[in-house]
């Protein structure tokens, strides 16, 4: 029953920019939908081209997807479905395995329930430290037609992955006393400054930031910025510097102007990076990447579940669909990754098709329509029918 | 005559009582404030607010004491003696900004201070300063922040070379109390919500810790609206739209940040006022910027800081009358715009700045 269910609902959603009600459905037909509270579907899909693990933990993936189709994507997309309201790790074990398989990912935020005892580890970070997935990378930009109180902001975050405050390494050896453990080691804080001074030089960036806390935690981020400073010698084209993070966030509400690219361990990179993208216009347009030496997954930079507007059509689907046009970068498709950004970059100066978020009063389904629209006027890569 | 005689006994005698009685209430008779002007800036900011102080007919009597770091009996890093003693006996602190040594071998005066009074919660209210532009408006949140333990206990460890691990430590204690200070805070300060700001879901056992003795406190204190809230999610938020925040508590390291963050929302650490309240009913007021002593002694310094902490010293001692006056005169000067120092926006040197804000003051009488 809730099979079915779950087939009639995603062919509604899928409905609006298909047009072929009985095709979608068929397509489905042969393979199992479950369709779960909160969490997501499993359905796999099979078309031509190369493969790509979608993990759901949104409806905005889904939608996704379907425009990935519309547009002719020469992907496909394997599902796989992570229920947050296991406690078993089976599930996300599956989706690492099958990440292992297919390289690359796309991915909506699981919901970690926090009154869980420790055993009940985050999903997310799971799947960062499994796959060793040791780079995030956001890139803030003020975008078009979009109304924020800082403007030409140009900012690309640069955060360790992996360890940090992260370690997920407590004890209470004392009742009432409890310790975590936060670990930095050379080898990660090299190779994240590595990536960095990397990437700004790829994209001609001219000045690289690190930020921590060296003059409380000497040991461990003196370690992260002595990492730095170390391979900053080796860039000697690119400019070095160094922020404490409170001083950092200050600066960012004041002047986000003057920062470039900035790298920092793991807790100072999710504070940095949503005080970003906040400052650009929210949660729903900021594409967040992170990449390990064999796979790459790409979600939204903000990782929010956006529990209370589930299912309402009210979400912006613009941080997702970015993420999924990082994603054909990374695949080498580039023709198609700027082509969707450029429809996307369209839509979002309508402002009459700005979401809530934005102010406005569009709905997700508008958004993603007039975006298909803008990429059918782009060229001849579309397709009418699936 | 007879008369006469009478009354000069009578006044004799109420002299010698009062003089042993000592009034320690805020109410009547003058109260004893240690204050600590500190490095760079410091005595010049502390010299203006003694002034606009006086110009308000404040009933404080200042102490003044200097606090560097010497090594006790035992090798133990301590405070001048006769700074504590002068601490403990008036229970109220105002300090400028003090250095901070590199390889001076003992640990910084504020860790010292700290250490030495167990202040354990650092209170910042964040009010939007009219006048004074920045990107938000209508800012008016107060962050407490846990100062004795977490990200800063200062264990670190190299556990293998390049491996390097740091302790943050949550107690039980520890974030009872500050639980309760805030609520009380709250209570005291017509606050409607206390948010709970954590990681507990990457950070289970500690953080949530932290959040259950703020909930358990949170049970006792109904008049108070209790939420809990990620780190990442009131960051995004409050850069976005800092009205739907009213009370903030948090501990050590997320209170830094966001401390920092708030302050930079309405106009930097020039203007932000900071509070340090400590076990045994001991507060210390300080002003958060650095020392600057590339303007030191030059009559450039901005007071505001330190001033808006003594304003908040003032309601503490329950002088709210004297703390409002102060305050308008303030904030009359910043909206006036014509007499500002230069980190405002102006040309006006301290004592410029200051005398306007003594002249407004005593206008207000």
């Amino acid at each position: 029953m809730s099979a079915a269910r779950s087939v009639l609902s995603l062919s509604k959603i899928l409905q609006p920019w298909t047009g072929l009600k009985g095709s979608t459905v068929s397509v489905m037909r042969p393979v199992m939908c479950t369709r779960r509270e909160k969490s997501s579907y499993t359905v796999s899909v099979l078309l031509k081209g190369r493969d790509v693990l979608l993990v759901l933990g949104d409806l905005i993936c889904l939608t996704d997807w379907g425009l990935h189709r519309f547009c002719c994507v020469p992907v496909d997309f394997e599902v796989v479905n992570v229920d947050s309201s296991l406690t078993s790790e089976d599930e996300i074990n599956n989706a690492v395995t099958a990440i292992r398989r297919n390289g690359v990912a796309l991915k909506g935020n699981i919901e970690t329930n926090h009154n869980l005892p420790p055993s009940h580890k985050s999903r997310n970070n799971l799947l960062r430290t499994s796959l060793d997935l040791y780079a995030n990378v956001m890139h803030c930009q003020t975008l078009p037609g979009v109304q924020t109180r800082h403007k030409d902001i140009d900012i690309i975050i640069i955060r360790e992955n992996t360890e940090g405050e992260y370690s997920s390494l407590e004890h209470e050896n004392v009742p009432g006393v409890v310790e975590s453990l936060k670990i930095i080691t050379r080898v990660n804080s090299l190779r994240i400054a590595e990536y960095a001074f990397r990437q700004a030089r790829e994209k001609g960036r001219r000045r690289v930031t690190a930020v921590h806390k060296a003059n409380i935690m000497k040991l461990g981020d003196g370690l992260f910025l002595q990492c730095c400073k170390e391979v900053a010698a080796g860039y000697p084209d690119i400019t070095f510097d160094n922020m404490i993070v409170d001083n950092t966030t200050m600066q960012l509400v004041s002047k986000p102007q003057q920062f470039d690219v900035m790298v920092m361990p793991n807790l100072y990179g999710n504070v940095v990076s949503n005080v970003c993208a906040g400052l650009v216009g929210g949660p729903g347009l900021v594409p967040g990447a992170n990449y390990g030496k064999d796979y790459a997954v790409f979600e939204t930079a903000t990782r929010n579940t956006g529990k209370s507007i589930a299912n309402k059509n009210i979400a912006n689907p613009t941080a997702t669909l970015l993420a999924s046009c990082l994603m054909l970068d990374h695949l080498g498709l580039h023709d198609y990754a700027s082509m969707i950004r450029k429809a996307i970059l369209r839509t979002l100066s309508e402002t009459r098709l700005h979401t809530a978020d934005l102010g406005g009063q569009g709905t997700t389904s508008e958004v993603v329509q007039s975006i298909m629209k803008e990429v059918q006027k782009g060229g001849p890569l579309t397709s009418e029918k699936i | 005559m007879a008369g006469n005689a009478w009354r000069s006994t009578v006044s004799r005698i109420m002299g010698a009582v009062k003089s042993q009685t000592q009034p320690r209430t805020f109410s009547r008779g003058m109260q004893t404030v240690t204050i600590i002007p500190g490095d760079g800036i410091g005595p010049e900011i502390s010299t203006s607010v003694i002034k606009i102080f006086e110009a308000a007919k404040v009933p404080i009597q200042w102490e003044e004491r200097n606090v560097t770091a010497i090594k006790g009996p035992g090798g133990k890093w301590m405070i001048p003696p006769e700074a504590k003693e002068s601490m403990d006996k008036s229970k109220i602190g105002l300090k400028g900004p003090l250095k901070t040594p590199i390889a001076a071998g003992h640990p910084s005066m504020n860790l010292l201070l700290r250490k030495t009074f167990d202040l354990y919660a650092n209170v910042r209210p964040c009010v939007s300063i009219e006048g004074y532009k920045t990107p938000y408006t209508d800012v008016d949140l107060v962050t407490i922040r846990e100062n004795t333990e977490g990200e800063y206990s200062g264990i670190e460890h190299v556990i293998v070379d390049g491996v390097v691990q740091s302790i943050k430590l949550i107690t039980e204690e520890a974030s009872r109390r500050i639980a309760e200070y805030a609520f009380e805070y709250a209570r005291n300060n017509q606050r409607n919500s206390v948010t709970a700001v954590h990681k507990a879901n990457i950070m289970r056992m500690s953080d949530g810790l932290f959040l259950r003795k703020c909930r358990e406190v949170a049970e006792n204190f109904k008049d108070v609206k209790f939420t809990e809230m990620y780190l990442d999610t009131v960051c995004l938020n409050m850069v976005q739209d800092p009205t739907q925040f009213d009370v903030l508590v948090m501990p050590n390291l997320y209170g830094d940040i966001l401390s920092d963050l708030c302050a930079g929302l309405i106009g930097g650490l020039g203007v932000t006022p900071s509070g340090n309240i400590g076990a045994n009913g001991v507060a210390i007021f300080e002003s958060v910027h650095g020392t600057a002593p590339d303007i030191a002694g030059m009559d450039l310094a901005n007071p505001t800081a330190l001033l808006l902490s003594a304003v908040m010293m003032l309601r503490h001692m329950g002088l709210h009358g004297h703390a409002k006056k102060i305050e308008t005169a303030c904030f009359d000067t910043i909206r006036d715009k014509k007499v500002l120092t230069k980190d405002l926006g102006g040309n006006s040197k301290c004592s410029e700045f200051t005398a306007e804000i003594c002249r407004r003051v005593q206008d207000l009488d």
